[in-house]
């Protein structure tokens, strides 16, 4: 490690390497917000019945929102641990800047949490009777939205670090602000449906993660800093 | 000497307290004649009958809901760049207010929907971007209310209030969008001219709920002020004895 220039790219590299190999070695982890994901997924047709056209209908809508839910419940992983061991406060006082390392930190979270998501949804399209083309929409857009979850909820989860009522007032904060995620993300894949274009959806999505990967370092930054103060 | 010296919760506490009963006649004044002229005085509108009045109420309020939320994210900004407590805690005072206005939009906004539209929801752009708002405000002060570290609270909700500022234009149009792809209802609100008889009330009740905010959240910041500075040798002075430590007024 002596030998590593100190560079912004190396900053994200180190953050990004080191989160993912925990993420890895904690073996339960990835797995459970995917099995997460098919359960409630897997709950609607029991809930609204197994009638296929309703189902088809419902699929994008029903596979966003658990993939909203999923990668709420996952949020603590961010930043919870590193900041009651004091690994945050280590990394605060390292060369590198924090918005540098917070944004490593959100692409191993993308990595181990929305990635796999959108890996596993074609399989549960299938059981909603999706074609292909449908399926592969929504793939594209949860790869385009995903991120954007991750980086919004990135500062939700940095403001309640430390905070009583923690995972319940992230979900508050955060909800609120995915709304558009959803509707761009589930709205693609409508459109595709309904035979209309829905490349303004996808447009709109990667805007989106454009505008999240310049602004939400510099705010989870924020956040870190005010939770460590 | 600048303005700033009213940046300082000790020089602004008693300014707060001049001013706060002003702007509460004015809202007073301003909300009776607005009520009179819109109730009483405007004329029956041809399509809605009596039902249209409500929107003396539903509009301002509408407005003061969004614009309370802009008002708090620029107290955020300041608080966040010149490191300003007083701002913090005008965001604190402002909030409340803002999720009334807020409750009494959408909830004017069904009574007038029920006989207009037939229904007391609909799932049309305004309606729901405006719940969205409330949620926001909530998210706040959730946040601001599990904080025990009154600094790390100020900072914090400022921060999220700038955050969500800025997506509040993107929630707007998002809804908006998703609302023309849903084909929900799309019934404009009110017609494109609006005669005089009509626009006199709604300014006087846009100015009147201004006036009320204002009044209201200069004595709320007043309240938090003391709160937060009970410890303060200006508080003490300010009641002369020292009744109010005493008293044991806790957080």
């Amino acid at each position: 490690m002596a030998n590593v220039a100190i560079s912004p790219e190396n900053g994200v590299l180190l953050a990004f390497r080191r989160d993912l190999r925990l993420a890895v070695r904690s073996k339960g982890e990835v797995i459970q917000a995917m099995v997460f994901f098919v359960m409630v997924v897997s709950l609607f047709p029991l809930a609204v019945g197994a009638e296929s056209a309703l189902l088809k209908r419902i699929a994008p809508g029903v596979m966003w929102v658990a993939a909203l839910l999923s990668v709420l419940l996952t949020l603590p992983r961010i930043f919870a641990n590193d900041y009651a061991d004091g690994t945050l406060e280590q990394l605060a006082i390292s060369p590198y800047p924090m918005a540098v390392i917070v944004a490593g930190k959100m692409l191993a979270h993308w990595f181990t949490t929305g990635l796999p998501l959108a890996i596993v949804a074609p399989v549960l399209g299938l059981q909603f009777g999706l074609g292909a083309h449908e399926l592969g929409v929504i793939v594209l857009s949860l790869m385009l939205g995903t991120p954007v979850l991750s980086m919004i909820g990135a500062v939700g989860a940095a403001l309640t670090l430390g905070v009583r009522g923690g995972s319940i007032l992230t979900a508050l904060l955060v909800l609120p602000l995915y709304i558009p995620v959803l509707i761009f993300g589930a709205g693609a894949a409508e459109a595709s449906m309904a035979g209309i274009d829905y490349t303004a959806n996808l447009s709109l999505l990667g805007a989106g993660l454009l505008l999240g990967a310049l602004a939400s370092p510099l705010a989870v930054a924020a956040a870190v800093k005010i939770a460590l103060d | 000497m600048s303005i700033f010296k009213y940046a300082s919760p000790s020089t602004f506490y008693p300014l707060a307290g001049k001013m706060a009963p002003w702007f509460a006649v004015i809202a007073a004044i301003l909300g009776a004649a607005g009520l009179y002229l819109g109730l009483f005085r405007a004329p029956v509108d041809f399509q809605q009958g009596e039902v249209y009045r409500i929107i003396f109420i539903h509009v301002p309020t509408a407005w003061m809901a969004m614009l309370i939320y802009v008002i708090m994210a620029v107290y955020g900004v300041m608080a966040l760049t010149f490191n300003t407590r007083l701002s913090s805690m005008m965001i604190e005072a402002l909030a409340p207010t803002g999720v009334m206005f807020t409750v009494l939009a959408l909830w004017t906004g069904a009574l007038w929907g029920r006989p207009t539209w037939g229904t007391y929801w609909a799932w049309d752009a305004r309606m729901t971007s405006t719940l969205i708002l409330l949620f926001l405000y909530i998210g706040y002060m959730a946040l601001v209310n599990a904080m025990d570290d009154k600094k790390r609270a100020d900072k914090a909700g400022a921060l999220l209030v700038i955050v969500g500022s800025a997506n509040v234009p993107i929630i707007y149009f998002s809804v908006k969008w998703w609302n023309t792809l849903h084909q929900g209802y799309s019934v404009a609100a009110s017609g494109s001219s609006m005669d005089a008889s009509m626009r006199m009330p709604m300014l006087l009740m846009t100015f009147a709920c201004w006036a009320y905010a204002i009044a209201i959240a200069l004595w709320r910041v007043r309240a938090i002020i003391l709160e937060r500075e009970k410890e303060a040798a200006w508080v003490a002075n300010l009641h002369g004895s020292a009744s109010l430590k005493t008293s044991g007024v806790r957080a």
